[in-house]
């Protein structure tokens, strides 16, 4: 049973509420930040995550018998915290007295135990991130790993979003947190010569939320509004870094967006043919902020540009056009800061809005073939191929990349869309087409 | 917490180094033993004979079998044990970052489960 949704149902939405409303929503978001805030003081004090969830898990029960019948009391947060520090207190002195050997004098204590300030909830959970996203925990944990120490999802749940089932991601779950603890990672954050590059990690776990390859099948997508939250809080927790406003903005300029990524029937419309009175002007208000925030520091990195490439094609909403000169700009020097294969085809792809498809073609082809064997199953890279190539009215060959491109896509909207396109392509008898990459 | 830095790299054969080389790197492990001194940290720092050097003991079939040759022949060998008391896997990292076999080879940072200290094992 997922302890978070029950202790949040326990103070704050109630039983017998109807369809989950914005006031519910903005309940469970506070409940998700005061457990991973809970959380990461325990687990700092503990330098265990996993005795640090018992002992919440447990406070979070005892609250939901307690509170029914003797009332909320007036800090929450606060005699949560009191309960847990006292299950952890008496959890570390019966090991203790199980302990058949003498101990090392300054280990044997309470740690930090003793130390947790109560009243005063400092908020460590920068800290729990850099211990998720720590060089000696496998990579690929990173993002699973956050999404349930600090934002509080189960097992379960992370598993959906990753499409491995719930009993394998629990199992990861719990090997990385043995490990945590068995190899002595600091909840600490670290001297200023090691910082940037771990804060790069925490950055691209938060960046792994967002770009999670979403599981196939038309069911709801929990998550995009989770990877927002994540880099919400990491952009409150370290507000001086650009990196970090500059990643909320990308999420919050593409979740901005998500309301027009589906039609009325439910297919997927591409960023072209979006109607941008759909987008979510709060979320985009918001993205500016950070971005603002972000130049103001002088340094610029990966995700402030990507944010500032998504926010040229929001700025078609006010406009009424794109400006692809700006964007071309914009994509070449990302791809010069961060290359990747993503950069690559949004490159191409922006180059045969600017010179043409055959200039965008050529770019993609050599970008490609730098790129070797990876780039084959790289799903856009076919997209944009196939688009390139209708445009280009080589309809048999357009034919043919729809197909593979088709291949390769799991989102069910998405390959509705191409077999649309392919079928189109294949039925045209003049050449040259309207189509336009990207989505 | 106590870890162990076990130095990892392959062995050299006769003349595979020049006496200038050599020199450089004794230089450079007296360095890092008198930082791991002078910082507090240092428990206990042995680099290892080659596995030529080394002879296995077991009594695994109940009678004691002495052979020569080392446990087993791998091409990166155990050079080295440093055993150091740090606060956190962070520190013990650094240091081992700092080792000159680093450069070389690799460094296992290993925390202890348990050590024999003042009589008894504790951890």
């Amino acid at each position: 049973m997922d302890t978070l949704t029950s202790g949040n149902d326990g103070r704050e939405a109630g039983p017998g509420q109807g369809q989950p409303g914005p006031a519910a929503r903005s309940a469970a978001v506070a409940a998700r930040d005061s457990y991973g805030r809970l959380l990461a003081l325990l687990a700092a004090a503990a330098s265990d995550v996993a005795a640090a969830e018992d002992a919440l898990a447990d406070a979070f029960e005892r609250a939901l018998r307690t509170w029914p019948s003797r009332g909320v009391p007036a800090s929450p947060d606060a005699w949560l915290l009191t309960v847990a520090r006292n299950r952890l207190r008496d959890q570390w002195k019966s090991a203790r007295a199980q302990r058949s050997v003498p101990l090392d004098a300054a280990q044997d204590t309470l740690g930090h135990i003793d130390e947790i300030e109560v009243d005063s909830i400092p908020d460590r959970r920068l800290e729990l991130m850099l211990v998720c996203a720590h060089p000696a925990i496998e990579r690929a944990v990173h993002t699973p790993l956050m999404l349930n120490t600090v934002l509080g999802f189960t097992a379960g749940q992370v598993g959906q979003a990753f499409s491995v089932p719930p009993s394998t991601m629990a199992t990861r779950l719990v090997r990385a947190k043995k490990r945590i603890k068995a190899a002595g990672i600091p909840f600490r954050v670290p001297d200023l010569a090691d910082l940037p590059a771990r804060m790069t990690a925490v950055l691209e776990a938060v960046y792994g939320a967002y770009v999670i390859d979403w599981a196939t099948g038309p069911q709801a997508r929990p998550l995009p509004s989770e990877a927002m939250h994540l880099a919400e809080v990491l952009a409150t927790l370290v507000p001086g870094d650009p990196e970090a406003r500059g990643l909320a903005a990308l999420i919050e300029l593409s979740a901005a967006r998500a309301p027009a990524r589906a039609g009325a029937d439910g297919r997927f419309v591409p960023l072209a043919d979006q109607d941008p009175s759909r987008w979510d002007p709060r979320l985009i208000g918001r993205a500016h902020e950070h971005l603002r925030a972000a130049h103001a520091r002088g340094r610029l990195g990966r995700f402030q540009l990507e944010a500032a490439i998504q926010a040229v094609h929001c700025a078609r909403g006010r406009d009424g056009a794109t400006d692809w000169p700006a964007l071309l700009t914009l994509h070449r020097v990302l791809h010069a800061v961060a290359p990747s294969l993503g950069s690559s085809v949004a490159l191409a792809a922006v180059t045969a809005e600017v010179d043409g498809p055959a200039a965008g073609l050529a770019t993609l082809d050599a970008l490609l073939s730098e790129a070797g064997e990876d780039a084959r199953r790289f799903q856009p890279a076919r997209a944009t191929r196939a688009h390139l190539l209708d445009r280009l009215g080589r309809r048999g060959e357009a034919v043919a990349a729809y197909e593979s491109a088709i291949g390769l896509t799991h989102d069910t909207a998405e390959r509705q869309y191409l077999e649309r396109r392919r079928d189109r392509a294949a039925r045209r008898d003049e050449p040259g087409g309207q189509g336009k990459p990207g989505g | 917490m106590r870890y162990a830095l076990l130095m990892h790299y392959r062995e050299l054969g006769e003349g595979e180094i020049s006496e200038e080389a050599l020199e450089e790197a004794k230089e450079a492990f007296g360095a890092y033993g008198r930082a791991l001194e002078s910082a507090g940290v240092l428990l206990s720092a042995d680099v290892l004979q080659s596995q030529a050097a080394a002879t296995t003991v077991t009594r695994r079939d109940g009678e004691p079998r002495v052979q020569d040759g080392p446990f087993a022949e791998t091409k990166e060998a155990l050079a080295g044990i440093f055993v150091l008391e740090v606060p956190d896997l962070d520190a013990a990292i650094g240091w081992a970052e700092k080792c000159p076999g680093a450069q070389w080879g690799v460094m296992e940072v290993r925390p202890t489960a348990t050590a024999f200290v003042n009589g008894a094992w504790t951890r």
